[in-house]
This record gives C-alpha cells, sequence and structure tokens, in this order.
C-alpha cells in the first residue's frame, strides 16, 4: 500500500505557542486512519498543518508531492477538510452548500447530486432549506455531502462526532465507511470518541501535547494498555 | 412571514421584521394615494424614485464592500465620478453614448480590481480603520488627479435619454427618469443573478460569510474580494452616468451629496442587505424630494439636516437599520 | 518608571522647543505652526475617541464648528475676551459631546461613524438657516484681528495644556476604563465598568477638544466664522492626522498635526503638478503611503525603534 498523505517532522505554531512538535505520520491509499487524543494535544493543528490554516514547518507530501500554497490550492489538489464545526454556511440553502463543494471543478453536479442521494435521502426533498435551520446531526451529514461533491482523493474529517447524539455517531460513522469503501475516498479522522474512532480506522496515531505518543494499526492498539486505560476507560 | 418566505424564492432572512414591513407597505400606500390626488405629487414622487434608484446603486455598492470586509468606501463617490470623467474622455474620442457607457463600466471594473490589489490588499488585514483612512486617501487622491487632468471648470456631456417628457395617467414624466430607473434596476437585476447562479457569485457570497471555511472548499478569496471591488466599481459608474443627466453638467464633486445619501440608503437597508440599499435609497430619494416641497421651513437649507434626523431617527430605533438582523459576534 | 522619566524629559524638551521656536521663525511660518497647535488638539480629542474607547467620530468636524462660532459670536455680541472664549467653546462642546454620546450609546461601528457624519453634515447648515444672527455663508466675524505671535503663543499654551489634560486623564483610571471599552465591551462591563458613563464622557472630553480647536481655528482664520470652513473634509483630515500620528498612543500628535497642516503648504509648491489639484495629489497619495509604510502611524514607528534601543 503507498502512502497518499505524508506528514514528516511538522512544526506548527499559533503566533508565540507552539501546538506541534515534529509529528510524523502517514495514511495509505483508500485507508482509514484516525488522530486520538486529549483537547490540546494537537489534532486540530495537525488538519490545520495538511490544509495550511496555520504557520507550519516540516515537509506535508500528497502522493508524494508537496502540498504548498494555501488552503484554496490544497482543496484544489483534492484535499476537502472538514474543520471543527462543520465549516457549513448557516446563511447559505442546503443546494449551495452542495455547490460549494463543487467548487473546485467543473461540469454538471447532477451526477453527484443523485450519488450522495444514496448515502443521505434527505437532502433531495429539504435541497432549498437554509443550512443554518437544519440538525446538528444533518448540519454534520451535509458538511460530509458537501465534501464528497469535492470528489476528494483524501477526507479531512474533524471531530465528526462532536456534539452529536450516540445513535446519529454511529449512523456518521457508517456513512464514512460506506465512502471509503465504495469510493475509495482516503479519511484522516481526528476524534475524541477513541472507542469509534479504534473500530473505524485501520491506522491509528496517539497525540500528546503536540508529539505522536504511540501509533500502529487499530486492532493492536486496542490491545494497549495504555491506550484502553487513558482513552477507553476499561 | 415564515409562510411568505416559503412561498416566494427569497430567503426569510432578506425580508424585513414584519413592523417594518408594514411601514413600507403604509408608505406606498401613502404615495399612491398622495399621487393619485396631486399631479405635482406624483410627480415629486417619480423624481423622488429616480434619484433614490441611483443613491441606491451607489449604497449597493457600499454594501458589496461592506459585506466582504466590514468597511465601508469613502472612495466609492469618487471612483464613480471618476469613472464619469471617462465617460467623456470615450466620447470627446468620438464613441457614441451608449458605445461610451458601456466600455466606461468595464474600464470601470478593471479600475476597482486594480485599487483592490494595490492599495487595499496591503492594508487590508491590519485594522478596519486602517482601511478607512486609505480610502478617505484615495478619495481625496483622486479628486486630485481629476481636476488636474481635466480642470475643476464644469463640462457638458451628451444626454443619453433627450428631454421627451411622457404622460402617464396625465402626470408628466422625464424620459430621462424613466430611463435611469430601467437602467439602474436591469443593473441590479443582473447582479443578483450573477450572485445566485453563477459560481463565482457563489464563491463570492461564501467568502464573505466565513472566509476561512470558504476557502477550505478552494474559494480563491483574495482574488474574488478584487473581483468585488469591481463590481462595486460597476454600480459606481452607473450610478455616476445616471447622475449625470440629472445635474445637466459634470464637475469633480458631482457625486459628493450622492455618496452621503447612498452611505445614508446602505444604512437605512441594514449595510447587509443590497435589497435594503435599494429600498433605502428610493425611500431617501422621495422623502427628501417631498419634504423639501411641502415642509417650507426645511426647503432646500434644511433638507440634508432633516434627512439624517429622520435617518437617526430610524436608527434609534432600529439600530441595525431596517433589513438588518442583529447578528451574534464573537467576543 | 524609565519610561515614565524618558516621557517627562521628551514633553520638557518639546516645551521648551515650542517655547523658543518663534525666536527663529517669521511672522507667516509663526501663522502655521499655530495651525499645527490647533491640529494638534483636535486630533488629541479623536484620539482619546477612536484610540482610547474604539469609538469612531467623522462628526468632529462639527464640534469645531461649534467651538468656532462661539469664539465668533461671543466676541462679535459680547466683546468677550478671545482667550476667554477657549474654556467657553471647551465646556459648550462638551455638552453637545455629552449630548450626542448618549444617543451613541445605541450605535456601534458603521452606523456610529454615520451619525457623526450626519452631524458632520448637517451643523454647518445651521448658520444658513438662521443667518440673521450667524452672517449667513458669508460668516461672522469675531471683530478682532490677532496677531500670528499671540496666536502662536495662545494655541501652543492651549495644545500643552490639552495634552498634559489629556495625558493625565488617559494615564488613570478612567483611561484604563476606556481601554477596556475598546478592548471588550462585554468584559468591561462584567469588571464593572459602567460603559454608559464612560463612553458618553469620552465623547464629551473628545468633543471639547474639538471645540478649542474649532475656537482657535477661527482666529487663524481672521477671526472669521464660515460654514464651509467646517465641511467633512476637516472631519476627515483630522481622522488622517490621529491616524497617521497612530491612534492609541499620544505620542505621535505632533507628527500627526504637522501632517496635516504643512503637507499642503508644502505640496502648494511641488514639482510638475504644483497648483491646487497638486496639493490633493500629493496629500492623497503620502497618506495612503503612509499607512501602507507605518500601519500603527508614528507612535508605532517610536515604539518600534524604542524597543530596538532597548535591545541594543
Amino acid at each position: 500500500m503507498t502512502a497518499l498523505l505524508e506528514l514528516n517532522e511538522v512544526h506548527a505554531r499559533y503566533g508565540p505557542v507552539k501546538a506541534l512538535h515534529g509529528i510524523s505520520l502517514s495514511v495509505g491509499e483508500g485507508e482509514i486512519a484516525a488522530v486520538l487524543g486529549a483537547n490540546g494535544a494537537g489534532k486540530t493543528t495537525t488538519l490545520r498543518a495538511i490544509s495550511n490554516t496555520v504557520e507550519r514547518e516540516g515537509e506535508v507530501l500528497l502522493a508524494g508531492n508537496a502540498l504548498r500554497g494555501g488552503p484554496e490550492s490544497v482543496a484544489r489538489l483534492g484535499v476537502a477538510h472538514v474543520p471543527e464545526g462543520r465549516g457549513t454556511f448557516a446563511e447559505l440553502t442546503v443546494w449551495e452548500n452542495l455547490r460549494l463543494g463543487a467548487y473546485t471543478r467543473s461540469g454538471s453536479l447532477r451526477d453527484d447530486f443523485t450519488r450522495i442521494g444514496t448515502y443521505f435521502p434527505w437532502l433531495q426533498e429539504r435541497k432549498h432549506q437554509q443550512a443554518g435551520t437544519l440538525s446538528g446531526g444533518e448540519q454534520q451529514m451535509l458538511a460530509l455531502a458537501r465534501a464528497f461533491m469535492q470528489r476528494p482523493r483524501l477526507l479531512l474529517l474533524d471531530e465528526p462526532s462532536l456534539g452529536l447524539a450516540p445513535l446519529l455517531v454511529t449512523e456518521v460513522f457508517r456513512i464514512i465507511k460506506e465512502l471509503n469503501e465504495s469510493e475509495g475516498v482516503t479519511v484522516l479522522v481526528v476524534e475524541q470518541n477513541a472507542h469509534i474512532a479504534l473500530q473505524l480506522a485501520q491506522a491509528v496515531y496517539v497525540l500528546e501535547v503536540g508529539r505522536v505518543a504511540l501509533s500502529g494499526p487499530s486492532a493492536e492498539l486496542r490491545e494497549h494498555e495504555s491506550i484502553r486505560r487513558s482513552y477507553l476507560g476499561y | 412571514m415564515a409562510e411568505l418566505a416559503r412561498r416566494l424564492p427569497i430567503p426569510e432572512r432578506l425580508l424585513p421584521a414584519r413592523p417594518v414591513l408594514l411601514v413600507l407597505v403604509a408608505a406606498c400606500i401613502f404615495l399612491t394615494v398622495g399621487s393619485s390626488i396631486s399631479t405635482l405629487f406624483a410627480q415629486l414622487t417619480v423624481a423622488g424614485v429616480a434619484s433614490g434608484v441611483v443613491f441606491g446603486s451607489l449604497g449597493l455598492a457600499l454594501v458589496l464592500i461592506y459585506r466582504a470586509t466590514e468597511v465601508i468606501n469613502f472612495a466609492q463617490g469618487e471612483m464613480a465620478m471618476a469613472c464619469v470623467y471617462f465617460a467623456y474622455q470615450l466620447m470627446l474620442w468620438g464613441l457614441s453614448y451608449w458605445a461610451a457607457f458601456f466600455s466606461t463600466l468595464a474600464i470601470a471594473f478593471v479600475f476597482g480590481v486594480v485599487i483592490q490589489q494595490v492599495v487595499i490588499r496591503p492594508v487590508q488585514h491590519r485594522s478596519v480603520i486602517a482601511v478607512v483612512i486609505v480610502t478617505v486617501g484615495l478619495f481625496i487622491l483622486i479628486d486630485g488627479l481629476v481636476e488636474w487632468k481635466w480642470g475643476a471648470n464644469q463640462r457638458f456631456m451628451p444626454a443619453p435619454f433627450g428631454n421627451q417628457v411622457y404622460r402617464l395617467g396625465g402626470v408628466p414624466v422625464a424620459r430621462q427618469q424613466i430611463g435611469t430607473i430601467v437602467i439602474v434596476l436591469v443593473c441590479v437585476l443582473a447582479l443578483w443573478a450573477f450572485f445566485r447562479f453563477t459560481k463565482v457569485g457563489l464563491g463570492m457570497r461564501a467568502g464573505a460569510l466565513r472566509p476561512e471555511a470558504a476557502r477550505l472548499v478552494g474559494v480563491r478569496t483574495n482574488a474574488l474580494l478584487a473581483v468585488g471591488w469591481g463590481l462595486a466599481a460597476v454600480l459606481g459608474a452607473v450610478a455616476g452616468l445616471m447622475t449625470e443627466p440629472s445635474q445637466y453638467v459634470l464637475s469633480p464633486t458631482l457625486m459628493q451629496p450622492v455618496l452621503l445619501y447612498a452611505f445614508a440608503a446602505a444604512v437605512l437597508g441594514g449595510l447587509e442587505s443590497p435589497g435594503g440599499a435599494l429600498v433605502g435609497g428610493i425611500a431617501l430619494g422621495v422623502f427628501l424630494n417631498l419634504i423639501g416641497q411641502y415642509w417650507t421651513f426645511v426647503g432646500s437649507v434644511l433638507q440634508l439636516p432633516v434627512a439624517f434626523a429622520a435617518l437617526l431617527l430610524v436608527l434609534l430605533v432600529k439600530p441595525t437599520g431596517l433589513f438588518g438582523h442583529r447578528s451574534v459576534r464573537k467576543v | 518608571m524609565k519610561r515614565g522619566l524618558a516621557g517627562y524629559v521628551a514633553v520638557a524638551a518639546c516645551a521648551v522647543f515650542f517655547a523658543l521656536l518663534p525666536f527663529t521663525l517669521s511672522d507667516y511660518h509663526r501663522g502655521i505652526a499655530a495651525q499645527v497647535a490647533l491640529y494638534l488638539i483636535a486630533i488629541l480629542g479623536l484620539n482619546v475617541l477612536v484610540g482610547y474607547t474604539g469609538q469612531i467620530s467623522i462628526g468632529h468636524s462639527a464640534f469645531m464648528a461649534i467651538g468656532g462660532y462661539t469664539t465668533a459670536l461671543m466676541s462679535h455680541y459680547h466683546h468677550t475676551n478671545l482667550v476667554a472664549t477657549l474654556p467657553l467653546a471647551f465646556a459648550i462642546t462638551f455638552v453637545c459631546g455629552v449630548l450626542l454620546g448618549l444617543p451613541a450609546l445605541r450605535l456601534s461601528g458603521v452606523y456610529l461613524a454615520l451619525a457623526t457624519f450626519a452631524l458632520a453634515v448637517s451643523v454647518p447648515q445651521l448658520p444658513l438657516k438662521f443667518s440673521k444672527f450667524t452672517g449667513g455663508s458669508a460668516g461672522i466675524s469675531a471683530n478682532r484681528i490677532v496677531g500670528n505671535t499671540w496666536l502662536y503663543e495662545v494655541a501652543w499654551s492651549a495644545a500643552a495644556v490639552a495634552f498634559v489634560f489629556t495625558w493625565l486623564l488617559l494615564r488613570g483610571r478612567i483611561g484604563r476604563a476606556f481601554r477596556a471599552v475598546r478592548d471588550s465591551e462585554v468584559a468591561a462591563t462584567s469588571s464593572g465598568v459602567t460603559l454608559a458613563i464612560y463612553k458618553t464622557l469620552a465623547f464629551g472630553v473628545s468633543a471639547a477638544l474639538a471645540g478649542v480647536a474649532g475656537s482657535l481655528f477661527v482666529l487663524a482664520t481672521n477671526g472669521f466664522a464660515q460654514p464651509n470652513e467646517f465641511s467633512v473634509t476637516l472631519s476627515l483630515k483630522i481622522l488622517i492626522g490621529a491616524a497617521v500620528a497612530g491612534l492609541g498612543s499620544l505620542w505621535g500628535v505632533v507628527i500627526g498635526a504637522a501632517f496635516i497642516a504643512l503637507l499642503p503648504t508644502i505640496s502648494a509648491s511641488a514639482p510638475l503638478i504644483g497648483s491646487t489639484h497638486g496639493q490633493d495629489v500629493v496629500f492623497g497619495a503620502f497618506v495612503i503611503l503612509v499607512m501602507l509604510l507605518l500601519p500603527n502611524g508614528v507612535a508605532g514607528l517610536l515604539l518600534r525603534l524604542s524597543r530596538l534601543r532597548a535591545r541594543a
């Protein structure tokens, strides 16, 4: 399996505050990888370093090529970043949000929209609803659908479970899994909810204060003593 | 209200609050009744609408830039004035009015883009006040450049619509007023369609709402800000070209009073709302015309203070303008 | 503490400099130097409002007009001592500022900018309406002409008093409250700053200083108060001066005042463009350049220099 995304010794800072102290990780083509860690460990910053929305140093490679330029250029190279708080535009309609997802490419959107319908059947009839009036779970789904419209090679998800009821979390992760399996999208997901992330992902990285503290296949980490104690609570 | 919003293709947020809507409807009824009673009243109303759409169109230019950057462009009026001089120069070189008109719109777009890229972009990330000061500097600079090139004396330009007067139901209406109203409305509609149906327009809206999130989906916000300045300059140029025939002469101070009213129109409409700027402009235009005629104490001297006093009153009752919604800002 | 000492020394040096300056200047230049002083007072006033409490005003020309007309009218009708009209202008415009500050409590940002803009546009119209009392568009004379030396002395003394007054005001509790209002209204309220009082107070002080500047402005134009002298352009000029000086700091005001008072005079003799349009071109271009090159004005530059020196 070749690596689609590779980070080598990536440092990042917010002004004077350093948030990442040399992170290295790689995500294989077609893989789901998860980044776990406590609050402030640098999970979100890792994603921001990839999409270049934070001051960073070090090497970030997508399929062997360095990712340069601002977030808009990164998006154009096939990276869809669903940020914390979902990044949907509450003031725009569902359909406008989806159109924005497809902003980086030309051509008709109808086929993609129909295909999205197989994952999110409710989107069709609520096309003209204002996104801000959707429920939290629906907004998360909309964010996923929008990312899908981008036809990304790599999907970056920042805490998709945040603020959702447990039943919805399962639903969201089922869809992520489905997108990964049937559309071949590579996924890097950041999660607080270690339990579900360990089930979903093939590879897992655990961050502690801006460094990779542990990494490995999720099956292996599920057995790991310290992980279980700190993140799973059993 | 919610039902109305569902039936119309307008999102609910674009409609004013119910009391405001009632006031607007009442104003419309008042104007209709007044117009049916007195020919003079009707004439004043139509003239007010004609000058009002011009205020609205320059106000719309201010709103465009305000939505994207939260800055009032004090140079908007002077940019428009310079564009009218461009048109004047093109006509001196032998272009017909309408050829010059459309070439000027193209020039205005480039003008706006260049100004944004050269002087606004470098200060954009500093502070709102820095950008405001730069636009004030631009105001003075453009004024000086125009006077340097064309002189401060008044110039005469061919009139686009001629002097014909139609009679609509007994009310004399100048062809020029109708022309002004039609041209401005066509421009505003075109702009609305651009924002609603094109990808670039959608990207601009997204960039204005949430720049970071827009960049993550691939919107080149910096480039689109320049496009926004270009479009604002085009709207301003339309306002300028439509102001000129009503003033009969062209001088460097052409747009200064219009900018004032445009600013008022934009604020009256709530600054965030393009439709609001237009409605605000029309309301202001009609109000000014009627009050100047019927309230003799005010006359022409106190027109300006009274207009602003009325505006302040509106703002004190509704601090975010007629169409504005109180938004919760991050602390 | 060391910085405080440096401040005292700088102020003392400035005082000595400006006290001795008139002996080296021609009468004409003394007049221009007096203009620097009156703009300095106006910029100080605007800075209190914009730089310290973060409220914008484009209406300071209106307060200057009120101050100016106070002087002209008092002298014209009551032959009041000209120097005595300055504190009177201060008091009257203070009240006007407080009165405007009250409705301004409900407005913020651009809406406040428009409200003050409206004031700037409206006030010069009033003398036109009540022309019997105020002389209409021709203006009204104080009926006394003052010499440039007198003007220089009075203007710079007033500037010194104004500077020390604002400095004392801003370094204490009130200044802290102002800054708290600017940086976060919510936080300021929750830490016990009564927003309404401090915001209106800032408006009052700011307007009062502009009023004094307006009085001097009238004295500097041969004692004539004319409506079109107090147009919005004057407000914008002061705003530019304040931005050049650097908002939120007092140390750049002299440069800011010199910028708006001297640049038009100097650039009138500019090569190539010359004439009055040249003034505008040079002035506008300079404003833009200064904003591009000195984001925090002269005060920011001074701060950077002092940091460099501290590091060396």
